[in-house]
């Protein structure tokens, strides 16, 4: 049964019209950590899509845990649907930070942190995550039009983080494209070492 | 009564299923400042919703216009009454006057905070008074309700300072406290906020 209004169509076929306004920012899904060792979004695997449906996709990640100290969150891409997560990508890296008693503060490039035509994964945070108990990482990295097979592939992240070592409050900015004109259909989350012990990572398409 | 379309249901007990698409970003209050001395967003109170429903809230800022030349400032609430969570934040900025003789990018120790309690400058040497003189922007605010993190937000704001200067800030940081945040309030560090509106956000 479909439903019309005023010679409008409201919902057909099992779902709202096409027509009817229903936000430009769509949950696609959420993963969550749990002494996990990676988190991936695969296209067409466990309901995610990531593919030219969107042009932009955006990650939240929120309260990253993990079990060892001192440790980078970071990512990676696959053009191979997550066979592999080796897209050599070139990146630049900013970040601001202030020590919890006041006693450093600064704002600079990091060229440390930072990639030039590397296939390792990019960390989103400054100074290492630490494990103390209420230490984590929250932030959002976007990805624009992954599916496009003629250009490179941009991205850019900003996150805060109490970080290692001795408490500090980092604000991390990030960007650079994945040097490649295949099609991106997979991305994957993990610490540089040991596990992400706690955390939520949610993926939106944006129309 | 139900509504169920192709076998979907498409509504039921007054609300839309929770299987429909349907927007991730919901507006939760709109505030709106006629020389108001401060904006607060408190949960369970007036509609506001600022607890475990979300993962992140967002408040938008649209051209807060201050009585007096101040900076526009945030407190949050971790029990009690007061605004008054520890922070420990970042504050930097870009900056560039009308009269294009001077430009300038860099950290600014004025205006961040070392686990202070007062509020916390979301710009950097205030907001003009002049009548088309405002700041607009956005702040993002992690798990509020978390026990066992602290809290992390964001906020990226551009005014317009006196003297005719365009103001780029960005600050960061956390509330350093595993107890929930249950409220926000927003106001000058002087004078009144005579006018603009903020916007609260779940993002689901």
């Amino acid at each position: 049964m479909g439903v019309i209004s005023n010679g409008t169509t409201l919902l057909d076929a099992g779902a709202l019209d096409s027509g009817v306004p229903s936000g430009v920012m769509t949950h696609i899904k959420t993963l969550t950590a749990s002494s996990s060792g990676t988190l991936s979004f695969v296209n067409g695997a466990s309901s995610v899509v990531f593919d030219g449906t969107y042009k932009e996709y955006v990650f939240k990640f929120i309260d990253m845990h993990p079990s060892g100290d001192n440790v980078n969150f970071t990512f990676n891409l696959s053009v191979d649907s997550g066979s592999n997560y080796n897209v050599t990508k070139t990146t630049n890296f900013w970040e601001a930070y202030h020590k919890e008693d006041g006693t450093d503060q600064y704002l600079a490039t990091a060229d440390g942190r930072d990639l030039a035509q590397s296939t390792a994964f990019q960390q989103l945070n400054g100074a290492g995550v630490q494990d103390e108990n209420d230490g984590c990482i929250s932030g959002t990295l976007t990805i624009y039009d992954p599916a496009n097979t003629t250009f490179v592939k941009h991205f850019m992240s900003v996150s805060a983080c109490n970080a290692h070592p001795s408490h500090y409050a980092w604000h991390a900015f990030m960007s650079g494209y994945g040097n490649t004109t295949s099609a991106v259909n997979a991305i994957q989350f993990k610490m540089s070492s040991g596990n992400i012990d706690a955390g939520t990572i949610k993926m939106y398409g944006i129309k | 009564m139900g509504l169920i379309s192709n076998g979907t249901t498409i509504f039921d007990a007054g609300a839309l299923d929770s299987g429909l698409a349907k927007g991730a970003m919901t507006l939760i209050k709109k505030l709106t400042a006629s020389s108001s001395g401060t904006l607060s967003f408190v949960n369970g109170s007036s509609n506001v919703v600022l607890d475990s429903t979300y993962k992140e809230y967002m408040f938008t800022f649209n051209n807060i216009h201050p009585s007096a030349q101040s900076s526009f400032r945030v407190g949050f609430r971790d029990g009690g009454t007061d605004y008054d969570a520890p922070k420990a934040t970042t504050n930097f900025n870009a900056q560039h006057n009308e009269a294009d003789t001077s430009t300038n990018i860099g950290y600014e120790g004025t205006y961040d905070q070392a686990n202070a309690t007062g509020f916390l400058t979301l710009d950097q040497e205030g907001v003009g008074t002049d009548n088309d003189a405002s700041l607009s922007g956005i702040l993002h605010l992690y798990d509020p309700a978390s026990t066992t993190f602290v809290k992390h937000f964001m906020s990226t704001v551009q005014h317009y300072y006196a003297s005719s200067w365009s103001m780029n800030t960005y600050v960061a940081g956390y509330c350093n406290t595993t107890t929930a945040i249950d409220a926000v309030q927003f106001k000058m560090s002087s004078g009144n906020i005579d006018s603009g509106d903020i916007c609260l956000y779940g993002i689901s």
